[in-house]
Formats: structure tokens, sequence, C-alpha cells
């Protein structure tokens, strides 16, 4: 597996830390009830087709990577710096705490 | 036999090796199968099952039958295909699964036996009883089947694993791979040509015919020497493509060193390659199919293909009074090359009405072959005339063709499912199937040389344009262009006798039948009832043929009944290749500290810390136990000075005008109010509210923090930091940096630190203008240096950091100091012990399943702000009563050893899980104190200060009451540190 960091290229999939679902991207804000807490923190789909998820170059650039690809035909469509997300910054992180789960991502758990 | 003035392999130079014990000669060029055929050898082995006589089959890789095993004690290799292996001076040789010798096996039995070892045959006769299987009856059959053996020794050898990149790989070097590599070569694209053998050219190696008007291998060497001179194309010749992974990855197999006479030390055996391609060209051909028909598995049974391979490439007959037995046009040319090269063709058996006539041999028509002879060897077939007679032919070899298979498993290896031809009766891939790769030639199903050279033209052009590339202008040879007329024929009908598809599992067509009979009807099941194609070779040559036995047991046709999967590897990979460079040490990198030298100097036993090597203890002459050294280096810790390296600890710089900002969001605690000059012991939160990792953050400037983490979690802290101000905080102003490399940091610790430390410095410290929790610039040796007042041994304590090229000369210097102030250096055990004495916690206790309110923290967390994992340690279940809390234990008989792992539980309760109160994270030695100390996790455990538990260690045998205590056992107070 290739994966095409915003920085450096095309890398071996060795090179990165694989961490998850871009859920954990959006953040609840610290006032957020249990249940906000509980889906961002546990609740998982587990999607056979198109999905994004959550790369860190570790033995690269340091840089984390929002990975858009295709989990049964391994495509992968796109890679962009999850520092540069439209609206990262401040919009759902450590100083307004807004949540905005699943609003960026329609294309979750559809199908190949 | 070799044939005089036949063959392009080189005969001016002879080499000796040894097969079984024998002398054998044979030329530069050779490989073990075409060595042997010459001298006359056609006896390679017996077959896995019924031990019955096996020779060669094929010429390549794709080789069932002639296995072998090569080369002696720890290096011997078993199941060498002989078609593969190339002789060198000495090779040494032998044959397998036989006893006493090769042509007087005992095992021969399991032939009479043969009606009872059909398949499941194991499965049906040993189920009961059952334990029997294990001890009894697997050995038993291990015993009897198999093949060769490893040597049980550990391997010395050399291998090799390397990466390689390229604008367009090309796999496979006969003419469709040849055109395609020299139209991208001349395009000026980067070409990785991979070929399987150790020459290239493919069939045009194997057949007389030409191309451009001249011999078709000197066609090839022509473009070989082109090849050769482009800068922008490797030639990797030995190099089998293994495997088709996700983003133009291969896998690679390249023989480095299994053919040298006498190879360097240093020369690996093999190479596993990782090719990194834009595109791909799959060039890789065809193999030839047998037809199944009563005994066609002995010593001289062989496909058309190969005798005619070592026929014109190697210049062998095959044998001397030749039959042939086909489906199809292309096996007569076999009939036309051993004729035209003297050799007596005795007939030609082709299952057609309409078979050609295509010399002066006897063709029979519309006939089949219904049997064989022969003990050892081939002497004899019989056939079946169109007319129903049945007639005896002497023969020494049969060369059968039942059709080509084109090679197309890589195509297959991310689930591609390939399409049938009617026309070849074959599978054929379909476009797509693997992205990027594009299948050519034979592979594709196209047979014809001309035919193949134009498809592979037209394969570079496309990779060439989706590459950006401008192709060059390439004319295409001459070459034939016959369509190779074929009608479909698996397997004699009506005939009576074992007819094998597997030969190197003894998989007969019947088998495949009573897999039919018995319910596995599906082509994956009966795959693995009967292991048909689950040897070494996979079947490569039997797939096909099973399959569509299978498909008329069923009465289904072959495009419904399927094909199995195809799955990397594709040809047999060596582990030591796979794992090259992880044997022994080469498993993990090793991480040594600047003091590492020292350490070891002074006998320091190294202990493992993640990848970093930490000495132990330092023992001193009349210490003979590691208790001994330590309990010395912590008294002397308490009572003068010691020096310890604690440069594995993580270092992150993090730089910025918000950097405070930053860590107060990392923190439980608040950094932004610290003042520069301080230090301050933080805790980190993972976002579920768990304890991630703690360690002190000194502010070195107003915009500048240097933050420590535990040497455990240094690489989790940094990219956890590098995700938070990443995802969250992306328009902040700071940044973070590991600096752990970069800098030397040692402790300095016990009541004459601060005298030590001014015999260093090159002006004094003021005590008072530096006080507990400072951090700041010291000038020594005419350089600067960090230094924090700081403590992990509960000592007035510095540590003191320098960049990492002056680490190992100020550590000597600090021992030095140390042992004449009456001190030591000291090591992780007595660490461990004084960390334990103060009751400070590590990753013992910070496991990732306790809470900041769990380790006795809960006041470090800040109501003044948002930080990762507050709203997370709220959550109900994980505060009060019923966590289990961090306490001291004093066992009441102070000598007893606590075990780490005991449990604990109330005196008067049974030792049961149900009943379990907590359990045991640190334990130690205190020579301090005179007393076992441990630190554990107890329910409620902050309230039972000075009540009893009863510790049970059922691993260790232990069973007695400690008391419930602070965790801080000494110093409670902490003056010591703070001087």
């Amino acid at each position: 597996m290739r994966i095409p960091c915003p920085l450096c290229g095309p890398r071996d999939r060795r090179e990165f830390y694989y961490y998850g679902s871009d859920d954990y991207l959006n953040r609840p804000g610290e006032d957020a009830p249990p249940e906000a807490w509980d889906d961002h923190l546990h609740l998982r789909d587990n999607p056979a087709g198109l999905t994004r998820d959550l790369w860190y170059h570790e033995q690269g650039c340091a840089a984390w990577i929002e990975l858009h690809r295709n989990t049964v035909t391994h495509e992968i469509l796109s890679a962009r710096l999850v520092a540069e997300r439209a609206g990262a910054a401040g919009a759902n992180g450590a100083s307004t705490g807004t949540s905005r789960k699943k609003a960026a991502a329609p294309a979750k758990g559809t199908k190949a | 036999m070799r044939i005089a003035g036949k063959g392009i392999i080189d005969r001016g130079q002879t080499v000796g090796f040894r097969f079984d014990g024998r002398d054998y000669t044979g030329f530069d060029g050779d490989t073990l199968a075409s060595a042997l055929l010459a001298g006359g050898v056609r006896l390679f082995g017996r077959s896995f099952k019924y031990h019955r006589p096996r020779g060669v089959v094929t010429a390549g890789s794709e080789e069932p039958s002639a296995l072998v095993t090569v080369g002696q004690g720890a290096a011997q290799v078993p199941n060498v295909r002989a078609t593969v292996q190339e002789i060198y001076a000495n090779l040494e040789a032998r044959s397998q699964n036989r006893w006493p010798s090769l042509s007087l096996d005992v095992m021969e039995v399991n032939d009479l036996l043969a009606p009872f070892f059909s398949a499941g045959f194991y499965y049906k006769t040993f189920m009961w009883p059952r334990s029997f299987w294990e001890k009894l009856y697997e050995p038993m059959i291990r015993r009897a089947a198999g093949l060769g053996a490893l040597s049980g020794k550990s391997n010395e050898e050399v291998y090799e694993k390397a990466w390689a990149f390229c604008d367009l790989l090309v796999v496979g070097s006969g003419p469709a791979g040849l055109i395609a590599a020299l139209a991208a070569g001349r395009a000026g694209a980067s070409v990785i040509l991979a070929e399987e053998d150790q020459a290239m050219g493919g069939r045009l190696l194997a057949e007389c015919e030409e191309v451009g008007g001249k011999p078709g291998h000197l066609w090839v060497a022509d473009v070989l020497a082109e090849l050769k001179g482009l800068p922008n194309v490797r030639l990797m010749t030995r190099t089998t493509i293994t495997g088709a992974y996700d983003g133009g990855t291969y896998g690679a197999l390249e023989r480095v060193g299994l053919h040298v006479a006498r190879p360097p030390k240093d020369l690996p055996r093999e190479c596993f390659w990782r090719i990194v391609a834009k595109r791909a060209i799959l060039a890789s051909g065809a193999q030839e199919r047998q037809i199944a028909f009563p005994m066609n598995d002995r010593p001289g049974v062989m496909t058309a293909g190969a005798v005619r391979a070592y026929l014109n490439r190697w210049g062998v007959a095959a044998g001397q009074s030749v039959t042939i037995f086909a489906n199809n046009d292309d096996a007569h040319r076999t009939a036309r090359d051993l004729a035209a090269a003297g050799v007596k063709v005795a007939a030609v058996i082709d299952v057609r009405e309409d078979a050609p006539v295509a010399g002066d041999w006897k063709t029979y028509a519309g006939a089949q072959v219904v049997g064989t002879s022969g003990r050892l060897a081939l002497r004899e077939i019989t056939i079946r005339t169109a007319a129903g007679a049945e007639e005896k032919i002497a023969t020494d070899c049969l060369a059968v063709s039942g059709g080509w298979n084109p090679t197309l498993h890589l195509t297959c290896h991310l689930n591609g499912r390939p399409t049938w031809r009617d026309d070849i009766a074959a599978f054929v891939p379909v476009p797509g199937m693997v992205p990027g790769l594009e299948a050519v030639g034979a592979a594709n199903g196209t047979m014809s040389t001309a035919a193949a050279l134009a498809e592979g033209l037209a394969g570079a052009g496309a990779a060439l344009q989706s590459l950006g590339l401008k192709g060059a202008k390439l004319d295409l040879p001459q070459a034939e262009n016959g369509g190779a007329r074929l009608q479909a024929y698996w397997q004699v009908p009506d005939a009576k006798g074992r007819a094998w598809l597997d030969l190197a599992n003894d998989v007969t067509t019947k088998d495949v039948r009573l897999a039919a009979q018995e319910g596995f009807r599906s082509v994956e099941h009966m795959k693995r009832y009967t292991t048909q194609g689950m040897a070494p070779d996979q079947g490569k040559n039997s797939n096909v043929a099973a399959l569509a036995v299978l498909a008329d047991a069923t009465g289904r046709g072959i495009p419904e009944t399927g094909l199995t999967t195809f799955r990397p590897p594709y040809v047999p990979v060596s582990i030591a290749a796979l794992g090259a460079g992880g044997q022994g040490m080469g498993f993990a990198p090793q991480r040594f500290t600047t003091s590492h030298k020292a350490a070891c100097e002074r006998g320091a036993p190294m202990i493992e810390a993640g990848l970093w090597y930490r000495p132990s203890y330092f023992p001193r002459p009349g210490e003979a136990t590691w208790r001994q050294s330590c309990d010395r280096e912590v008294a002397l810790v308490r009572n003068r000075v010691g020096i310890c390296d604690v440069s594995t600890l993580g270092k992150i710089d993090i730089q910025g005008p918000d950097a405070g900002r930053f860590l107060d969001f990392l923190y439980t605690n608040t950094f932004s109010t610290l003042q520069p000059g301080r230090v301050r012991y933080g805790l980190m939160l993972r976002e579920d509210g768990l304890v991630m990792d703690d360690g002190t953050t000194a502010r070195l400037a107003s915009d500048h923090y240097l933050m420590t983490t535990t040497t455990a979690a240094a690489g989790q802290v940094m990219r956890h930091l590098d995700f938070v101000q990443q995802a969250f905080c992306p328009d902040w102003k700071v940044r973070a940096v590991s600096v752990t490399e970069q800098w030397a940091q040692f402790a300095i610790a016990g009541p004459l630190a601060h005298e030590l430390l001014n015999s260093l410095l090159d002006a004094p410290l003021d005590d008072k203008a530096f006080p507990f929790l400072s951090c700041g610039s010291v000038r020594l040796g005419g350089g600067e240096a960090r230094l924090f007042r700081i403590s992990f041994s509960g000592e007035l304590g510095y540590e003191i950091a320098v960049p990492a090229r002056y680490g190992e000369a100020l550590y000597r210097d600090l021992v030095a100091r140390a042992e004449s102030f009456g001190g030591c250096a000291y090591g992780m055990e007595a660490l461990n012990v004084l960390r334990i004495e103060k009751g400070f916690i590590t990753h013992a206790e910070i496991h990732g399943r306790v809470t900041a309110f769990d380790v006795g923290l809960q006041g470090m967390m800040s109501q003044k702000k948002d930080f990762i994992g507050k709203a997370a340690s709220q959550r109900p279940g994980l505060l009060g009563e019923a966590r289990e809390q961090l306490v001291g234990l004093k066992p009441l008989a102070p000598e007893k050893p606590i075990g780490a792992g005991a449990h604990l539980f109330d005196p008067g309760a049974a030792p049961i899980r149900q009943n379990d109160q907590g359990y045991v994270t640190s334990v130690c030695w205190s020579p301090t104190l005179s007393t076992h100390l441990g630190l554990a996790f107890l329910r409620n455990g902050r309230a039972r200060l000075g009540q009893s538990v009863r510790l049970v260690d059922h691993m260790r045998g232990t069973d007695f009451l400690c008391e419930v205590t602070n965790p801080v056992f000494f110093d409670p107070e902490g003056g010591r540190a703070r001087g």
C-alpha cells in the first residue's frame, strides 16, 4: 500500500501510523452530553467501501493526513493534511468546542 | 543424451557436480534437470504419497515433480526444483522421500495400498480415538508422506531485502516482454525487466523459430545488447515476481548466490525485493498442461514444450525414441524439431480426428494413450486407435500437450477473476484486475509470436502514454503467426488405472470425482478435500485440468465451476529472504545512550527499555548479586551522591507565542502561568480520560518550553502532540519537535549533589537563587548546558543536559567526581527502588487503565480550562469508592518479598477472583527502610490506610498480610528534595 503524503509524495505504508476514522477530528465541546462523548470515543462505523481515516507520517514529515479511500478496492481517492481541513482552525477544537460530527462526511458508509 | 551441435548454451566449460553421491558433468547454463537428463538420469525422486518413481516434467519453475535437496548441514535447502537450480562446480544434490535409496524405496508399498489412500483417507480412517491424532496418526503419516526436510539447524547464510522504483515493470522477457521493455527504454522511461530464468528470452530460447529474419535467440541477444546500453533500463535475471500488491507494489525474489560455486561469505543467497512501479506489463507467457491418462506419472512423461526446450536450448534429447500425445497443432512442432535433430519420433498420437500429418513419422489421429509401463522409467505406452484397437509402442519419452494456460497468477492477487476463452480452452486475464498492470502476449492468451510482439509493443505504448512519455519509433519484427488449433481435451475416457492430475501431491482424477461424489462440488472444497494444487508448485500445470474433471463430474461447464484463488507468492519464497535482516539482533533497532560505552566498561549489565539499552546496575568487586549492587547504589544516593543517565526520557521542544496555551490544552494542569526559569510536573490524559503520561516541563523562555516524557511513551506523546496541534489548533502559533536524540541528560542526586555540581560548573551556583523546580542555563568547560533542579529520587537533585556530542565526556567526568565524593553511578534497579520509596509512578502504574483519580492526582485537573480528556475523565464509573486506588503496601513481616502481579483480598476472604480487591504493580526491597515495599491498586484504597490486606501470589505461592500505607514511604514532606 502506498500513501500519497501531501508533503512527501507517495510513500510506503510502513512509514505511517494508523489511528482510525476521521470521527476523531470532531471533538465534542467540553460541556457536550456524555452521549456525544461516548459517540466520539467509542462508536464507529465499519464501512465496506468509502471511508475517511487518519494516518500519521511518523517516519516522515510528522504530518497527520486524512485519507479518503475504499476499503473494498483499496483505491485511495485523495489525501489532505489534517491541519489544512476547511474550517479546521478553531471550528471544532480547543477554542470553541462546537461539535460538527458527521456533518462533513456525507460519503461515509456508502458502498463502493 | 546431448546432441552434437544442438542447443544454444556454451559448451566451452564443463562443470562437475554430484547427485545422490554420483559424479556428473554438465555445462555452464545447465540446470540440474538438463544436465541430469543429458547424463541419462530419468529418475529424480519419489512421489509425495505413493512413493512412485518420478522424473522431470517441465523446464521451468512450475515443475511439480523433480524436487531435490541442495546443500549440506545448516545450509541444506529442501524441495529445490531441479528445473530451476543451475549447476555449479561441486554442487551437491540429493533425491527426497525415499529410503534406503532412490531406486529401492521400501515405502513403495504405499503404492500397492493406493486403493485405500484416496482423497479424504486420513479424515475417514484416523478419526478415532480422537486423542491418537496428534501423538500417533499425524507423526506416522508425516513420516510416510512428504518431501524434503529442513536441517533444523540455525542457518548463518546471508539473505537480503531491497527496494526498487521504476516507471514500468516488465514481468517476463519473452518476445512480448522484450519488445515492451525496448519500446519503453527507448522512450526514456525507467524500466525494470524481471526474468525468472537465468537468461532472458523466454520461449524464444526454447523454440526453433525466426524473429526479424534471424533465429529467435539471436534476435533476443540483439535486443538485450541495446537494453544493456540504456542507462534507464535495469535487467534483472533470476528474479521472480512473486506477488502484486496495492499501489503498484510488487514482491520479487532474486536468486543472487544460489548458482555460485564458492560464494563470498557476504554474498546473499537470495534477495527479496519490493518493487514500486507506476505501470506494469505482465508478459509471463503460458504454461503447458498435461492430459490425464492412466499411469501418466512415469519418469519420461513430460510436457511437449519441455521436450523442445531441452532439445533446442540445452541440446538434450529427453529420450531416444520419443512419442507425442497432444490435442493441438503446437505439439507437432515437437516432432518436427526432434526429427530435424535426428531423434527418433516413434509416433504422434493426436486425439483429434482431423490431426495434421506434418512429417514422415507415424501419426495416430483420433487416438489416445491408455496406459504406460516401465518400473523406474517409461518403457512402453499403450494406445487406443480411432478404430478402438489397442497397440503397444516402445518409447522412453512421451511428450504430452493438453494446451497452454496463460501465466496469469499475478493478475489475480488483488481479488480479480479471470474469464474463460473457449478457443484456447483456458482462462485469460480481464483488463484492470490489478490497477496499472496489463497482460500481453501468451499471458493474455495471445499465443503466436507475431501477435505477442504486437501486443507487447501496444502495451508499452499505452503505459508510456499514461506516464506522459512519447513513444520512440520501433518497427515490429517479422515472426511466426500461426494460430494454434486446439480441441479441449482433459482426460482419456473409459481407460483403466489411475490418471494423475497433481503430481506433486499425488492427486488423481479418481480423487476429484470422489470429492464431487461426496459433496465437495465447489472447486474450493474439492481443492481442500483432495489437496489438488496445494503443493509447493501450487498446481500450476494441473489446476485447470482438475477443475475440468470436476466440471465433468458435476455436469457443469468450466466457467461455472470456476478457478480457485491464486494468492501470493507465485513461487515458494524462503522465510529467510522475506525476513532478511531480521535474524538475531537485526530483529529490532538498538538505541544506545552516549554513556553506553562507559557503562559497559564498568561491567553494567544492560536492560532493554523499549528500544533503548540502559544499565541495570554497576557491580563492584565483592558484590555477588544484583541486589548487593543495587542496595549499595541506593544507599549512596540517599547519603552521598549518584549519577544516572536519563537521556532516554523523551524530550520535546515546544516553541511559539501560543506554546503555553497549547500546553494548557494538553496537560490537566496549567503551564501558561509557569514563570520562565521554572519547571512543573504535568499530567497528560488520553481523550478517553485515562492517564497517558506524566513528566516535567520547563519554561526556558516565555515562548519556549521543554517537555519531558517517560522513556516508554516518548513516541506516543510526540504523536499525540502533533495530532492535537494539527487537528484542533492548526492556526495557533506553536510548533513541537522531538529533541530526545539531540541532548544527553544526567541526573545528579544526593545530599552532595550541589557540591558536586559546583565543582563542575565554570561559576558556582547559588543554592538560594536556584531553588527546587528551577531551570536555566549554566556554563561548564567553556560551553553551555541546561540545568534543571528536579528529582526522581526524592533527594536533592539536578539534571544537567548538554548537546549529545558532549554526553560521553560529561558522564565520565560526573561519575569520577561522584566517586571522589564517595558516591557512584547508579542504574535502573536503584532508580526503581528510589522512586518506589518515594511513591513516584511509572508506566507500571499508569498502564492505560487508570485515571488521575486512581493515582491520587485528581487535584491536578484544572477546573478553569478545557484539556484533552477532561470531559471523559468525569464519566460515571471513573471516580469514587469502587475504583482501585494507588496505595503503598508493607508486609507485616518486613522480610517477606511482595511479588509484582500479586492480588489483594480482605484478610478473611477466600483468595478467589470474585473477592479480588486489587493488585500489585511495583515492588522492591527498600534498603533505606529495611523492608519490602509494594505499590498497588486497591479498591477504595485511600480510605483503607492503616488496615491490613491479604496478599496472595498464586504464581509464586506466597500468601501473607500487608499493611496499607500512603504510597510515599520515604520523606513524605519532600524536605530532602527541596533542600
